[in-house]
């Protein structure tokens, strides 16, 4: 290497350097890489403790600004012209079914991606020893992300847009006392229209990406703070390597990154963005379908009445929300599963889930009529309080189950809870996305 | 801040800073009341939501069911001659119910509710019967206020209005 190019990457980049104390300073004087610290126990390098979700989520983020800015140039937020200029981008012009296509494929994949490493970081206990902040953020930081998704889904006013914000806003007015004036604030009017468009642009565009930079990097501050990411107790004669930052994580971190963009270039090549007809809002499509990340809470609405459809899930996130106040035992932090007996729970409550969800539904969709078993009741006791109250105390007797038959400790139990959750969840998912046809009853897939 | 003892004279250090707070909540309160009043719900001028002149008494028949797309409402005929016009949003979720002449009902294909002539529900999930607007009748000519959305929980006869 000449002494003329070294110099230049040393000025813009950093010096390749080839001893550790010169690649720690390297680190620790680069804007990006200070992101890291100069050095990480081995042990947190190992690919099947974090999966990489965090960095592939934010490396995701990042494709997302990129190719969302490049679409603000084509696209125009009037309900007269937003379809016809999406049209136009993926007919008329060069790489903007590309670009659409990376945008729209990188929104789902965060989706995921967020999901899963909110997975791990429980199932690691990544939220015990202090950490219990940085889990709040990342909650947020996934509730931003499905906002991001809600107020993009509309944007190009086709039928699946259309139809599916109408149902989502719907929901809201269910809420009591502020319901409708929320939703009619949200929507610019009573129903789905041009206010409407605009406002969910300026939240997408504007608001949302405020929030996102500002909590990003606060949860990336905090992980920093707390001495990077979460790790076993070890015992204080215990040696553990530590690595320096590079090339040890830098490498792998590039590596993921371009395994992830060369997977995702080749999906959007060869599927591209889907786009309905134009948004008609005298008729919507049979079946009307949410986005695929909202069919599990679609798939609850058909079996609950509204409050309770939507009181269900609150609950649930508010116990995800108290989770470290609820798993006060610090001392399995950084152990998948906690110990032995989490993972035998968790395996338990992934099979009752398994067994339990798919007779659920079916038995409701074939046998159950709530509101013709109690005729004399109101629907919101019939089809909403009855079966809350019914799926709570099942969700507090799976607990105690565990707490007393399978002689687990609080924290072990709660692992095997948050897996049949999260089981039941994805399997009201796949039955809302695969099993639902026409009117939403129940079909065989073809 | 440590706690001071109530019978002390405020200093003016103290009133000072009390002062600023005082007035930079009342600021962001302002500013916030502001915003607020600026985003308000905007799309009902000149849309959906004025009076439509329906047409004839005489031009629908008994029973009979015609959709006014602009307008958003169906207009029924009941059995006995009684006019009720009704929002075709579906109570249940928001979606666009459809009149189903063969099946006589109207139609939501979101979740499958269903509705009867007059609107009340037949089928679940939807919580209450189809919302309605208000009929006046003038000269033979009937016209519908899209401006206001009646809520009901079930059809009574008195909802009916009749030439």
């Amino acid at each position: 290497m000449t002494e003329n190019t070294s110099n230049w990457r040393q000025k813009i980049l950093y010096k390749p350097e080839t001893d550790d104390r010169s690649r720690m300073r390297a680190v620790a004087n680069n804007l990006i890489l200070h992101l890291h610290p100069t050095k990480v126990p081995a042990p947190a390098l190992r690919w099947t403790y974090t999966w990489g979700l965090g960095g592939l989520s934010a490396l995701t983020a990042t494709l997302l600004v990129i190719t969302g800015i490049l679409l603000m140039f084509r696209y125009d937020a009037s309900i007269e012209r937003a379809y016809t200029s999406i049209q136009y981008m993926e007919t008329q012009v060069l790489f903007g079914s590309f670009v659409r296509g990376l945008h729209h494929w990188s929104a789902n994949l965060l989706v995921i991606t967020a999901f899963l490493h909110m997975i791990r970081v429980f199932l690691t206990g990544g939220f015990k020893l202090g950490r219990g902040n940085n889990w709040l953020v990342g909650l947020f930081l996934l509730a931003l992300v499905l906002a991001f998704n809600f107020t993009g889904y509309l944007l190009p006013w086709d039928q699946l847009a259309f139809w599916a914000i109408t149902v989502g806003t719907s929901l809201l007015s269910y809420v009591p006392v502020v319901g409708t004036a929320v939703s009619n604030f949200l929507l610019g009017g009573p129903e789905v229209g041009q206010a409407t468009l605009r406002n969910f642009y300026a939240i997408h565009v504007a608001v949302l990406p405020v929030l996102l930079a500002l909590f990003m990097s606060y949860h990336f501050w905090k992980v920093r703070k707390d001495g990077g990411i979460s790790q076993p107790i070890r015992d204080k004669n215990e040696r553990v390597e530590r690595l320096t930052t590079i090339p040890h994580l830098v490498q792998i971190e590039f590596a993921a990154a371009a395994v992830l963009i060369t997977a995702l270039t080749l999906w959007v090549i060869f599927v591209p963005a889907p786009l309905e007809a134009l948004a008609d809002p005298s008729h919507p499509p049979n079946p009307a379908k949410a986005a695929w990340y909202f069919m599990g809470l679609q798939e609850l609405l058909l079996h609950m009445h509204p409050l309770a459809a939507m009181a269900l899930p609150g609950i649930i996130v508010a116990g995800f929300i108290l989770i470290p106040w609820l798993d006060k035992q610090d001392d399995n932090i950084g152990l998948y599963f906690r110990s032995r007996k989490g993972k035998q729970m968790a395996l338990v409550g992934a099979i009752w889930a398994l067994a339990l969800i798919p007779v659920l539904v079916i038995a409701d969709e074939l046998w159950l009529d709530l509101p013709a078993m109690f005729p004399t009741w109101p629907t919101l006791i019939s089809t909403g309080l009855l079966p809350l109250l019914l799926t709570l105390a099942a969700l507090i007797a799976i607990y105690l189950i565990f707490r007393e038959f399978g002689h687990a400790n609080p924290s072990e139990a709660l692992v095997g809870l948050f897996i049949f959750l999260i089981v039941s969840f994805i399997l009201l998912t796949i039955v809302g996305i695969f099993f639902r046809g026409a009117n939403m009853a129940l079909v065989w897939p073809v | 801040m440590t706690t001071k003892n109530t019978s002390q004279p405020v200093t003016r250090r103290d009133f000072l800073k009390l002062g600023i707070g005082a007035l930079s909540a009342l600021a962001l309160l302002e500013v916030g009341g502001a915003s607020l009043i600026f985003l308000q719900p905007r799309s009902l001028e000149g849309e959906f939501g004025g009076m439509v002149t329906a047409g004839l008494v005489d031009s629908f028949p008994i029973g009979s069911v015609v959709e006014f797309t602009n307008g958003r409402f169906y207009l029924v005929r009941s059995h006995d001659g009684g006019f009720l016009a009704v929002y075709r949003r579906c109570t249940h979720l928001g979606c666009t119910v459809e009149w189903e002449a063969q099946e006589n009902r109207f139609f939501c294909p979101c979740h499958a509710s269903s509705f009867d002539l007059v609107g009340n529900v037949e089928n679940t999930p939807a919580p209450r019967a189809l919302d309605t607007f208000p009929i006046t009748i003038d000269a033979g000519q009937i016209i519908v206020d899209t401006g206001t959305i009646q809520t009901r929980d079930a059809f009574a006869p008195d909802q009916l209005v009749y030439a």
